[in-house]
């Protein structure tokens, strides 16, 4: 007998499945609130060789949903905390962890040596980079996000004929129509649930068993527990990358009407006197950030604090990922049409990589 | 009989609607539908979104029948 047992003894599953899991290989991008949860019954299964991709570190607000991490975990990079508490616990498994965040740069290489991507990240340009690159490899990708209370689970590229992100929503949403990440709330129970379906998705493409949500789109909604599926067809203008080289020369950062968007390098060089250098995100937010001349003026309480950059010539904004920056600075422009105002790209994340 | 159809709204979409589930009077295809609730909800001409008939996306103005249902559907990221 063996840890699989009660699988394999499953009909259409039996020692072929097990065997098609052993031979598998699986990248989960981001070890999140999805990724743990997927990780978690992946690892189970037996799924041969894992690697994890995540260049983020753990914080506290992320232990009501990220399982696989404790108030030990703190500070620690999420993708080599995943695959240490893996090691010690299946030593039947490949594991390799990758802290890094995915970019336009290593997608193509991180991408290639895996059989199915799972997209747990919690963001708009990852998810159509990663979409992206999984088209131009074709490789199967399982694809869930969650909105509150709400998720949605697919798999894209599974084969000729079958739909990817871009064949449901062609272009990325602008960034002053994305809810906030630190204040849209989650329970955790949601991504659990969300990410576990993504786990037997990739269960049943890699084993052939029963049917995967392929071409079709399943919403789940836990606050009245329906769920809700709706069927989609390849679109025969895809705004899907034809090359790696178009690839390389997409912007899959959001766009934001007017405001201008500066690397870490241009922001240094501003940086001086008059001069407001602002940190949206709530407290608690990880990585802190201390230096001479960083305001915190969290995202939340914006509207009540704009008169304090009266003096400022020139804002920049940041924060964790460069999304609620952007809003903030059109908010900021909006209140002070003449100062210059800025938000930095990609946010903290980009600073750490 | 009245001509009424169903929508149901999902995410944020649901949010500004106030609603996730609705019967309506079926307002004859899927574009007039669209103009009507940009009209009545002007947050959601800012927000991408598509819509399903009776659970199938649609790709172009469709005409909708009596008792099809809507859904309206946002991007989620989150994760």
């Amino acid at each position: 007998m063996d840890r699989f047992e009660r699988q394999v003894i499953l009909p259409g599953f039996g020692s072929e499945g097990q065997a098609k899991l052993k031979h598998a290989s699986v990248l989960v991008i981001g070890a999140g609130g999805l990724g743990c949860p997927a990780l978690l019954y992946l690892a189970a299964a037996g799924v041969g060789r894992i690697c994890v991709v995540d260049g983020d570190v753990v914080a506290l607000s992320n232990l009501n949903r990220q399982v696989l991490f404790g108030q030990q975990d703190l500070g620690k990079n999420k993708a080599q905390t995943a695959v240490r508490y893996f090691q010690e616990k299946y030593n039947d498994i490949q594991w390799k962890a990758i802290p890094e965040f995915i970019t336009v740069e290593n997608a193509q290489e991180l991408i290639f040596h895996y059989d199915v991507v799972v997209d747990g990240s919690d963001n708009f340009p990852t998810r159509y980079l990663v979409n992206d690159a999984c088209v131009l490899l074709k490789k199967p990708l399982v694809f869930g996000a969650i909105h509150q209370h709400e998720g949605q689970v697919s798999v894209f590229n599974q084969g000729p004929g079958s739909c990817n992100y871009r064949d449901l929503y062609p272009n990325p949403p602008a960034a002053n129509e994305i809810p906030n990440c630190a204040e849209t709330g989650v329970l955790g129970v949601v991504p659990g649930i969300i990410g576990s379906l993504m786990a037997l998705e990739v269960i049943k493409v890699l084993t052939g068993l029963g049917k995967p949500l392929t071409n079709r789109v399943l919403y789940f909604n836990s606050l009245n527990s329906q769920s809700y599926e709706v069927e989609i067809q390849p679109s025969a203008a895809t705004a899907v990358p034809t090359s790696w080289s178009d690839f390389e020369q997409r912007n899959y950062e959001l766009a934001s009407e007017g405001i201008a968007q500066l690397s870490w390098n241009e922001a240094m060089k501003l940086m001086g006197h008059e001069v407001a250098f602002v940190d949206v995100r709530e407290p608690g937010e990880e990585p802190i950030l201390e230096c001479t001349g960083l305001v915190k003026v969290p995202f939340s309480i914006l509207t009540s604090q704009l008169d304090q950059f009266e003096e400022a010539e020139e804002i920049l904004c940041f924060c964790q990922t460069g999304g609620r920056s952007q809003k903030a600075a059109q908010l900021l422009q909006e209140t002070y049409p003449d100062k210059k105002i800025f938000s930095i790209r990609g946010g903290i994340q980009a600073l750490k990589s | 009989m009245p001509d009424r159809i169903h929508l149901k709204a999902f995410g944020m979409l649901a949010e500004k609607m106030g609603a996730d589930s609705l019967e309506i009077e079926n307002p004859g295809s899927s574009e007039v539908l669209k103009q009507q609730l940009l009209a009545q909800f002007p947050e959601l001409k800012d927000m991408t979104f598509r819509m399903a008939l009776d659970r199938k996306l649609l790709q172009a103005d469709t005409d909708i029948s009596q008792g099809q249902e809507i859904a309206l559907l946002p991007p989620f990221s989150g994760g």
